[in-house]
């Protein structure tokens, strides 16, 4: 099942995470400079905070999504944007390509605010550390 | 002459919630601003706000102003945007210029009982070898040209400043089809929120921390850049240097706020380094050593729009109330917004601005500064 895998490392003042989680997973507090936390088991996947994180720093990922093989969910603000069957670079927090993975499916949801989500699959190892993908040429 | 209890100089976060709060206590307020419309620098804004939900964080800049202008005119504030305020003259009058008339009547005068000056900031700049070519501008420029006009500065950009202004503006010149070959800054580490620098790491870019920029080379415009580290004093080191070739270079090395208007008020001034240099001293009411005169925003130390919209907000309260105007309510509604600021100021970004704060405070209190008790 998806689950939402946060990478907020500085004590900064942003909460849209936890009001756009419709369950309550994430909480930030009232001092809005506290780290997010997670409750993975009121977590249900629905991806809202993945969009809404203005650091986009929210990330879902479903480490059962074929044998072997884990589904990640990130935010994507650059043209063209990529569609489901591709196959692209997946790249880490600092650009090094990881792996090949393979698009799932891209999310443009209103309630996203222009912000496309990806669904990439890729290798069960690379799970935890896949943040992006490739720039895709220009068309 | 046009008559008004407050007058409101400059359209951005802090203006606008000035003129709210100001407006909403009853007073009759006119906001003023010299572009072609309100909201300052969040029309130039793409992105979504960091912040708390109160402060509208989630929304992308452009929208927050259309929700704060809609709020205003719901107030019943009068909004004058292309007129610049040029000036005070004796007994309270105002002369104001518009820029959307050319005839006799673009230049007029009106009085107000009290004034809020939220005028913004300036960016800096830094000098170095090949600084005057076309090509090397501000990132503030470049937000404009491409965020606003839709054009593009240029194809491959270097930034020098890793703050969250040359950070925020590197991914949206990304975004609109721009290569940005590196963030440079002499700082040992990252200046701006992480969360944003690594919008550009994932993408590839270079952040050559320790390094500044050296020379830029061209004959008719930017064509390379030479960069290169630097020692304890910031001095370029020997050997160390490289060339990128570029086309355009981004300053983005902090800003400083607009004191003019403040200093032509009599407004006494301070130096805090630590909120961009020189800036009117205030106390928690945001009331200036001249009683009729309220700052905020980036004018009052420069820091960020959600600040700047409740620091406004508590400059209208303040300013309305000094005209007689606002209820009971007032009261809660000031903690709540110096609760709300302190928060904000808080964390390892925030906690200098809040020291930085408590210090002009302090000073405001050792002059004598403050405002009409409300």
């Amino acid at each position: 099942m998806r689950k939402v895998f946060i990478d907020c490392p500085q004590n900064i003042p942003c909460n849209p995470c936890q009001f756009c989680c419709p369950t309550s997973a994430i909480t930030i507090g009232e001092d809005i400079t506290n780290p997010p936390q997670v409750n993975l088991e009121k977590c249900i996947g629905c991806g809202r905070c993945v969009a809404a994180c203005p650091g986009q720093a929210c990330f879902l990922v479903d480490t059962e999504f074929h044998p072997g093989i884990a589904s990640v969910d990130f935010p994507y603000e650059y043209l063209p944007l990529p569609t489901a069957g591709m196959r692209v670079q997946a790249q880490d927090n600092c650009g090094a390509v990881l792996c090949t993975g393979l698009v799932v499916a891209v999310v443009a949801a209103k309630a996203g605010d222009h912000t496309p989500v990806v669904r990439l699959s890729v290798p069960r190892e690379f799970a935890y550390q896949v943040r992006s993908i490739a720039h895709l040429p220009a068309e | 002459m046009k008559c008004a209890d407050i007058l409101v100089i400059g359209g951005g976060p802090g203006g606008l919630g000035a003129a709210i709060e100001a407006a909403k206590a009853g007073a009759s307020v006119l906001l003023v601003d010299e572009n072609p419309r309100m909201g300052g620098q969040l029309y130039k804004q793409i992105h979504k706000f960091f912040g708390s939900q109160t402060h509208y964080a989630g929304q992308r800049g452009f929208d927050i102003a259309d929700t704060l202008i809609a709020e205003a005119a719901r107030a019943g504030v009068e909004l004058l945007p292309q007129t610049r305020a040029l000036g005070c003259f004796d007994e309270g009058q105002f002369a104001l210029l518009s820029l959307a008339n050319q005839d006799a009547t673009r230049l007029r005068t009106m009085k107000a009982r009290r004034v809020i000056l939220a005028t913004g900031a300036k960016e800096n700049a830094v000098a170095f070898p090949g600084w005057t070519l076309p090509g090397v501008m501000t990132a503030g420029a470049a937000q404009t040209l491409a965020n606003i006009y839709g054009v593009l500065p240029g194809k491959r950009i270097l930034i020098l400043g890793s703050g969250n202004v040359g950070l925020i503006v590197g991914y949206q010149l990304m975004q609109a089809g721009a290569q940005v070959l590196g963030i440079v800054d002499v700082l040992p580490s990252v200046h701006g929120y992480e969360v944003h620098a690594a919008k550009l790491r994932r993408a590839n870019v270079p952040i050559y921390l320790g390094s500044t920029v050296v020379e830029a080379r061209g004959e008719t415009r930017v064509q390379q850049v030479i960069i290169g580290q630097v020692d304890a004093c910031f001095q370029p080191i020997e050997g160390t240097h490289q060339t990128i070739e570029c086309d355009t270079v981004l300053l983005a090395v902090g800003l400083s706020p607009r004191t003019e208007i403040a200093a032509m008020f009599g407004c006494d001034m301070t130096f805090e380094r630590r909120l961009g240099g020189l800036m009117p001293i205030h106390d928690e009411t945001m009331c200036t050593s001249n009683q009729t005169i309220y700052v905020c925003g980036d004018l009052a130390g420069v820091e960020e729009a959600s600040t700047a919209l409740d620091e406004g907000r508590l400059a209208g309260i303040h300013a309305a109330a000094a005209c007689g105007y606002g209820d009971e309510a007032r009261h809660a509604r000031v903690a709540a917004l110096q609760s709300s600021l302190n928060t904000l100021r808080s964390g390892m970004h925030g906690q200098p601005r809040k020291e930085a704060k408590n210090d002009i405070l302090q000073l405001a209190h050792r002059k004598g500064i403050v405002g009409e008790t409300i």
